[in-house]
């Protein structure tokens, strides 16, 4: 019987290795997997690459992963924010490698990985300092940067509910990166917060079908807090 | 003459936002048009990261942060709204299915450039967003900033110093003293505030102006 199911965050986290490109799924807090990331601060896999839209908010969650100083670089669109210190201090000491990527291109790059894409030409970012260096070609009378896929060995995601093949559904706007993400890595795994017995999903409703998803692990529903930006006093 | 405020800037661009428009509203100024566009027009808003028919802030003790718009504030959905993935949002701008998109700006050239990620300076940390894929991806991007710098220096620039966002991306530039198209002629002045003559806009503006009849 296929049961993707894992024990615990520990098993679901086992056989990252030193030097993986990790994905990490979310926008800001909305979709991020905080158990998965604590697991893995927790597994102490080193060297890593990890691709995420941010660069960590306040101290916990990906910020928590950072501060281990495990992480040589980050792939990200959007690292500065109003609580992104940890790692605004590293970057600034020249502990970690930052590739800027525009958003779009970005979840692009991960959606082509994941279906067996070679390289793509966007509009996005043609003419701007983010498109230095790489190939132009003009189409049908337009300007377009030729872009690569990101390949990860490891996605982090986070979703609302799945079953033991692997299957998926998310909760609102932290599904954001998820199903990309799951996608384009060898190993995903995925945080839920309820197991449904097979068959419950309803099948016209599955956003991540189980064939990209590797492992599940069920975690207590703790409500997403605030992150990412400036509070009302 | 008065120079417009933020909200007036933004009440400004809404009446120019029509009926059954999809319409991606970027972070800070720009996000303030929503509070003008009328409730009985159906205006559909878009939130890159992965939500269309996007409502009003949550009354408070309702925040639900799995549910924020590109700025991370908490938000609610419209009935008919719908949720998705990243590569389907970028794909509303960059497949051309978003009619507008509001942006603000550090400048804007005569020939439509946009300069609004980053200021290059040695000591700021870049971050870039969505902004590059929204400057090109809509139909229409407008952009809503002051006309000037705190120092009184024009935003409106024959070519941008800070690094690029787009390529002759912009079609309309909405300032606190006038509105103003990018046209393959050069800038045109559609309209200035109350008190303020053409004259005096072109010595305040850094490129020369189109007037409306010329």
């Amino acid at each position: 019987m296929i049961d993707k199911l894992a024990d615990s965050v520990a098993v679901a986290l086992e056989g990252v290795r030193d030097g993986a490109t990790v994905m990490i799924g979310g926008f800001g807090g909305a979709g991020q997997p905080g158990e998965l990331i604590d697991g893995l601060i927790a597994q102490g896999a080193r060297d890593l690459t990890i691709v995420n839209n941010n660069a960590g908010n306040g101290e916990t969650g990906l910020a928590a992963l950072l501060a281990t100083g495990r992480v040589r670089k980050i792939i990200c669109s959007f690292p500065r924010q109003v609580d992104s210190q940890v790692f605004d201090g590293l970057y600034r000491a020249g502990k970690i490698e930052l590739e800027l990527v525009p958003q779009g291109n970005l979840a692009e790059r991960i959606r082509a990985a994941g279906a067996g894409i070679g390289g793509f030409f966007t509009p996005t970012g043609y003419g701007t300092d983010l498109a230095r260096g790489k190939e132009t070609r003009e189409i049908d009378g337009r300007m377009y940067v030729l872009e690569s896929p990101i390949h990860a060995d490891v996605a982090l995601i986070k979703a609302e509910a799945g079953d033991r093949w692997g299957n998926l559904v998310y909760r609102k706007t932290a599904r954001n990166f998820g199903p990309i993400m799951a996608m384009a890595a060898k190993l995903t795994v995925a945080s839920v917060h309820e197991v449904a017995a097979l068959g419950e999903l309803d099948p016209e409703n599955i956003v991540t079908p189980g064939i990209f998803v590797q492992r599940i692990v069920k975690v207590p529903r703790t409500a997403t807090g605030p992150a990412g930006f400036k509070q009302a006093a | 003459m008065k120079k417009l405020t933020r909200d007036q800037m933004a009440a400004r661009v809404a009446r120019d936002i029509p009926e059954g428009a999809y319409v991606n509203l970027g972070i800070g100024l720009p996000t303030m048009v929503a509070n003008h566009l009328p409730r009985e027009r159906e205006v559909f808003l878009h939130s890159e990261n992965g939500l269309l028919g996007m409502g009003p802030a949550p009354a408070t003790g309702e925040e639900d942060y799995d549910l924020i718009n590109a700025g991370k504030q908490p938000v609610t959905l419209l009935p008919g709204g719908a949720f998705f993935h990243h590569a389907d949002s970028f794909a509303m701008m960059r497949g051309g299915h978003l009619d507008i998109c509001v942006l603000g700006a550090f400048q804007v050239s005569a020939t439509g450039d946009l300069a609004n990620w980053h200021t290059g300076g040695a000591d700021a940390i870049p971050a870039v967003g969505g902004a590059m894929d929204l400057a090109i991806g809509a139909k229409k991007t407008l952009v809503m900033m002051e006309h000037l710098t705190k120092s009184g220096e024009s935003k409106i620039v024959e070519r941008c110093s800070y690094p690029l966002t787009g390529i002759a991306c912009v079609s309309r530039i909405y300032t606190d003293l006038a509105v103003i198209d990018v046209t393959p002629q050069g800038l045109r002045v559609v309209e200035t505030i109350e008190g303020l003559a053409f004259d005096e806009l072109q010595r305040l503006t850094g490129v020369p102006l189109l007037g409306k009849e010329n």
